[in-house]
């Protein structure tokens, strides 16, 4: 099954996927055009793996850590599928960065990675942007890069685990104006997704909704003001979003 | 006598009560109570979010090392790290001391509590966002590198305790000039004011929104002073601000209160 948070005519529905239309929770069908996507989950304690991916790592002219580098997101920065995301004026670098999020599905403290799976309870798309112009050497990377409003797409649909046979083995894909740019599979991540809720339910306790988004492969790029983005994941989904200016959110500098 | 918000264990609501703090009573109910006699939860439900490194002698402390590898530069912008869910508790709540971990830094921080969609705020009209102000303790595992977000150090079940109450803003004409002290069972270990704050408390809102809303109900940290006391199982912490109040909480082995030995 997948699932999303939609608006429509008004209010806010959970619905589902069906015949590739999308049903409210009053069973009415609808087009995914016609809708407002809003993001699958209500974010509470979201997770982000920086330098998962050896390839991405090397990019970055790093060595892959020894330990998961970890960052959290609040919930003003996360929008759905087919939003805008804003670039600022005075950016040189803005890039994408196409995740898989594992989302929990239930309380988890001291998990066993044999157990892992027992505590998803599904996956989508995160589109993790960061602005580099902002990177700082405190706590890095810090919440001007990675927390800024609208700058994590998420969605569109939140897949039921059950439903994917196996998330350590998924291609992901980045298109920038319908361009192929970066190119992946969650088989490459450094830590994959049952070290993660071990490690991290070793130290605290996870719950239902938290969001781990794990990481992102080579292929980075800035993009520019009108671009549209798809992050997309085999199975998953297929996150649309397009960066828009300054202008569009009225902001002077 | 001013209006404070507060969250009693075992109820959803938020209620209001009236707070006289310079005698530390409470008025609840028609009874008038030390805050010992309540049992507390903490008052606050949205995102909290805290700020590295500003206190002027926080970053004193770091030296020459600030402009060092792997820093380079003093800081430029708010250094943010969030305090998630799983941290939160009440005042009289223990901190559960994790098994690996000898000694808790505590980390005195006085708490504004956003009462609005608040985006990209002038600093002239910061104030206007906020509700009222908290006693946070922002406990974190001792670390010495600032570099990666310490997200195992402070993120801990309990990490986070608030309260006990939310002061009405208006309880606290200059925020931007409070005593903050810290007792470990009874002697005075850590004393500071906002006055040292690099950012004050209009500027941190303006600088803040400048790239992220916050909303209401969210608390912003407003930083941890320079060398913050150590703390180990069975201390009696307690964080003064002055015209805010004080939140005491004990540290107890986290295996202790799993099974039961919750302290109060």
């Amino acid at each position: 099954m997948k699932r999303a948070r939609v608006s429509f005519a008004g209010a806010i529905h959970e619905a589902v996927e069906k015949n590739d239309m999308v049903q409210l929770t009053d069973g009415r069908m609808v087009r995914e055009d016609e809708v407002v996507w809003l993001p699958p989950v209500h974010p509470r304690t979201v997770f982000a793996l920086g330098l998962n991916y050896a390839d991405h790592a090397s990019e970055l002219e790093f060595k892959a850590p020894t330990e998961p580098l970890l960052f959290l997101k609040g919930p003003n920065t996360f929008v759905g599928h087919r939003a805008e995301s804003r670039r600022p004026v005075d950016a040189t670098y803005m890039h994408y960065e196409c995740e898989l999020a594992v989302v929990i599905g239930k309380t988890a403290r001291n998990v066993k990675r044999q157990d892992a799976y027992d505590y998803i309870a599904g996956y989508t798309v995160a589109n993790d942007y960061a602005i580099r112009d902002y990177l700082e050497n405190y706590y890095r990377p810090n919440l001007r890069v990675k927390n800024r409003d609208t700058c994590t797409p998420i969605g569109p649909w939140l897949v039921d685990a059950n439903d994917i046979v196996d998330p350590m083995n998924l291609p992901l894909r980045t298109y920038v104006n319908g361009e192929l740019i970066q190119q992946g599979s969650t088989k490459d991540m450094i830590f994959d997704i049952p070290f993660l809720i071990e490690y991290l339910s070793e130290f605290m306790t996870l719950s239902k909704n938290d969001i781990i988004l794990t990481g992102t492969p080579k292929g980075l790029a800035d993009v520019k003001i009108g671009d549209e983005v798809i992050t997309e994941i085999e199975g998953v989904g297929r996150l649309v979003n397009t960066i828009v200016s300054d202008d569009v959110f009225q902001r002077r500098s | 006598m001013f209006k404070a918000q507060y969250k009693l264990q075992g109820r959803l609501i938020t209620e209001e009560a009236t707070v006289d703090v310079y005698n530390s009573t409470v008025q609840i109910y028609n009874s008038t109570l030390h805050p010992d006699q309540i049992k507390w939860d903490a008052p606050v439900s949205g995102t909290v979010y805290g700020t590295l490194l500003n206190y002027k002698g926080s970053l004193a402390a770091l030296g020459d090392s600030v402009n060092e590898s792997p820093y380079k530069a003093p800081p430029q912008a708010p250094i943010l790290y969030i305090k998630p869910a799983n941290t939160v508790i009440g005042y009289g709540t223990a901190i559960p001391l994790p098994s690996s971990i000898e000694q808790l830094e505590i980390g005195a921080t006085l708490g504004i509590v956003i009462g609005q969609t608040a985006t990209n705020v002038k600093k002239e009209y910061a104030l206007d966002y906020v509700v009222g102000y908290t006693i946070a303790n922002d406990v974190t595992v001792p670390h010495e590198s600032l570099f990666r977000p310490a997200v195992k150090h402070r993120a801990r079940d309990g990490f986070c305790p608030i309260g006990p109450w939310i002061l009405e803003k208006a309880a606290i004409p200059n925020p931007d000039n409070l005593a903050v002290c810290v007792y470990i069972n009874g002697e005075l270990v850590q004393k500071n004011t906002t006055s040292n704050l690099i950012r004050g408390i209009s500027e941190l809102i303006a600088d803040v929104t400048e790239f992220m809303t916050l909303y209401a109900g969210d608390v912003l940290l407003v930083g941890v002073p320079e060398n913050p006391p150590l703390a180990k199982a069975g201390d009696k912490i307690r964080i003064e601000i002055d015209q805010v109040g004080f939140l005491e909480n004990v540290i107890v082995p986290e295996n202790e209160i799993f099974s039961g030995g919750d302290v109060q």
